[in-house]
């Protein structure tokens, strides 16, 4: 009897063979449906040799898409992460009403259909929109420009921060934040030096899953580009475009990037939780 | 406490949000002009514009850039429609400029006489690719409704290049049948029974066929059949010549309400005039359409296009007559589909 509390007793009581079949089904499906479609995209864009991949992504036409694509992300990061920061930040910390109301709000890009939001973004925006005429009399350009696709991004990715912040700061108490204000910190400063380091890993993590979806966007964004080359085409729209003109080496070179940029992110992602397992534990325990 | 910590803290957050609104554009240095056209043009305009720009400066002008966007053509126009900023539009249908004349300020109504032949620089027509071998025996309209014989032609309620497609097989069967209506609509339903798939567009058609193997025949734009042989291999596919077909015009225009100034304007101007110039034309038929003017054209380059009888858009009383009678709501193309 005394025994069995040194030993180790195995949490699962299947038969290991009936163990080894869940494992290796599941890694079956992993590999069908995710590493293949991964694979072939890669395949396809070095059949013609890496040189030729290269020489594809150096075309004007991509720098440019491959430009628009991280200035887009970078403008609507930050913007994402302080909005999703003080909405998970009254979420969490606050009771008032209409709470339940912001919480569905938050949720509705992930419910919208990607073409719908370009669409709405259009007839708000568009000629003929509520504020076209408007726009059109300040020279203003939303629509077909710059701050239409920043917008239809902000939009789609708008949840991710909000959403991963939410349960990590309802789960810690306020009591931390209302010792810093009695201590006659200012609110900035409660912000800097208590607020934020406690949620940095699930801002972090928030911020590379909006970063991954920014940059892939395809459905909102395509209904506002205008699809003019080298001004508002991004990289998924772009590879769309080279894969209809023939173009396969050039569409899948771009494909295989942008998927790679997705990959970067994830690996950061884990290297990070890798690197700081520990304070991680910590922040999860709190 | 709460509402304090709320109000104390609203200030930086909100101003973090408010940074990065103000996003201006650049400045223009040279005169810009935005082509908005359809999927097929890209290589032809691309060429097109290196050609213009180099003689626009060469007249004594200053430097001239022009951009390009491509995409449907229904969607395009919907896109200008909507305030896409351009000041050319070169799309594949006289009714999708007459959407954008009817709904909004950038065109005039009477656009299409301001410019040589309808305003349509290059043609081209409707003929068909089949697998190499030709193994269905396919060879006239007739053939494309035997036992066993699929067909791709995209849908004509939203693609250009499907509308000719439709006004090419029934122009067909009103001439064979001695101008018989009720046997032209019962050809053309006919036909339509051997479509396993309607593709949005031109484009779209051409790779289901090409590309993932479905169908025996393809109807085609002339340019895009003449495009995939070089693009997919002349071992592969061939193109088999109707008896008869239509002449496509896509046609082009100056968005006069999208102007900004007068450089803008004579630039725009020039440019659409210039296509109709020998040289335009004769790297028009370098790009598989069908030029006025050949006389720049190498003979070789010439052979590509046969002989064939081609209708024309005017023998069915115009787009402004067929859109409504063929593809609006309720039209010939509905009531056949849905039998």
């Amino acid at each position: 009897m005394a025994d069995t509390a040194l030993h180790a007793t195995p949490v699962t009581t299947e038969a290991r063979s009936v163990r080894l079949a869940l494992s290796s089904v599941v890694l079956a499906l992993t590999a069908v449906l995710l590493l293949a479609p991964l694979a072939v995209v890669f395949a396809e864009a070095l059949r013609a040799g890496p040189l030729a991949s290269l020489q594809a992504i150096g075309q004007p036409d991509a720098l440019a898409a491959i430009r628009l694509t991280l200035l887009v992300a970078a403008i609507a990061l930050p913007l994402n992460a302080a909005a999703g920061l003080a909405a998970a930040w009254a979420i969490a910390k606050f009771d008032f009403r209409g709470k339940a109301l912001l919480i569905t709000l938050i949720d509705v890009p992930f419910s919208v259909s990607p073409v719908v939001a370009g669409l709405a973004l259009v007839l708000l925006y568009g000629s003929g929109g509520v504020l076209g005429d408007w726009l059109k009399a300040h020279d203003l350009k939303i629509v077909f420009a710059l701050p239409g696709l920043v917008l239809a991004t902000l939009f789609i990715t708008f949840p991710f921060v909000a959403r991963e912040l939410i349960p990590v700061m309802a789960e810690q108490s306020r009591a931390e934040e209302e010792a810093a204000l009695t201590l006659g910190a200012s609110g900035w400063r409660m912000l800097r030096t208590v607020t934020l380091p406690n949620v940095r890993w699930a801002l972090l993590y928030g911020v590379l899953l909006c970063n991954a979806r920014a940059m892939g966007e395809f459905g909102a964004v395509a209904v506002i580009s205008g699809k003019i080359r080298g001004q508002t085409t991004t990289m998924p729209i772009l590879i769309e475009m080279l894969y209809n003109e023939y173009l396969s080496t050039a569409a899948f070179s771009m494909a295989a990037l942008l998927a790679t940029l997705a990959l970067v992110t994830l690996a950061l992602k884990s290297f990070l939780e890798w690197r700081h397992a520990d304070l991680l534990a910590a922040t999860r325990r709190h | 406490m709460t509402r304090t910590l709320l109000t104390r803290s609203a200030g930086p957050i909100l101003a973090a949000l408010l940074t990065g609104s103000a996003l201006a554009q650049p400045a223009f240095a040279d005169t810009k002009i935005l082509n908005v056209s359809y999927d097929p043009t890209r290589e032809f305009y691309r060429a097109y514009n290196t050609l213009f720009a180099k003689w626009w400066q060469d007249q004594g002008h200053g430097p001239v850039t022009i951009e390009q966007s491509h995409g449907g053509s229904g969607a395009q126009a919907r896109a200008v429609i909507d305030g896409l900023d351009a000041q050319v539009a070169t799309l594949a249908l006289a009714s999708d400029l007459d959407a954008i004349a009817a709904r909004s300020d950038a065109l005039p109504k009477d656009w299409e006489g301001k410019l040589p032949h309808n305003s349509a620089p290059y043609t081209s027509t409707i003929v068909f690719l089949v697998r190499k071998g030709n193994p269905k025996g396919i060879h006239d309209w007739g053939d494309l409704v035997k036992d066993g014989v699929q067909v791709i032609t995209p849908n004509p309620k939203t693609s250009g290049g499907a509308r000719w497609n439709f006004l090419a097989a029934w122009g067909w069967a009103l001439k064979t049948h001695g101008g018989d209506e009720a046997a032209a609509r019962d050809y053309v339903s006919q036909l339509y029974q051997h479509v396993p798939v309607l593709d949005t567009g031109a484009r779209g058609a051409t790779t289901t066929f090409t590309q993932r193997g479905t169908g025996d025949v393809l109807l085609a734009w002339e340019n895009e059949a003449l495009l995939a042989l070089d693009e997919l291999g002349h071992d592969k596919f061939e193109i088999v010549v109707p008896s008869v077909s239509i002449r496509a015009e896509p046609p082009v225009a100056l968005l006069e309400g999208n102007i900004k100034d007068a450089d803008q304007r004579a630039a725009a101007e020039a440019y659409l005039q210039h296509l109709y110039s020998p040289e335009a034309q004769a790297l028009a038929v370098h790009n598989h359409y069908r030029a006025w003017d050949t006389s720049l054209v190498p003979p070789a380059e010439l052979a590509q296009f046969p002989d064939l009888q081609l209708m024309s858009i005017a023998d069915f009383g115009g787009w402004a007559k067929v859109q409504p009678a063929f593809f609006g709501s309720g039209g010939i193309f509905d009531q056949i589909y849905g039998e």
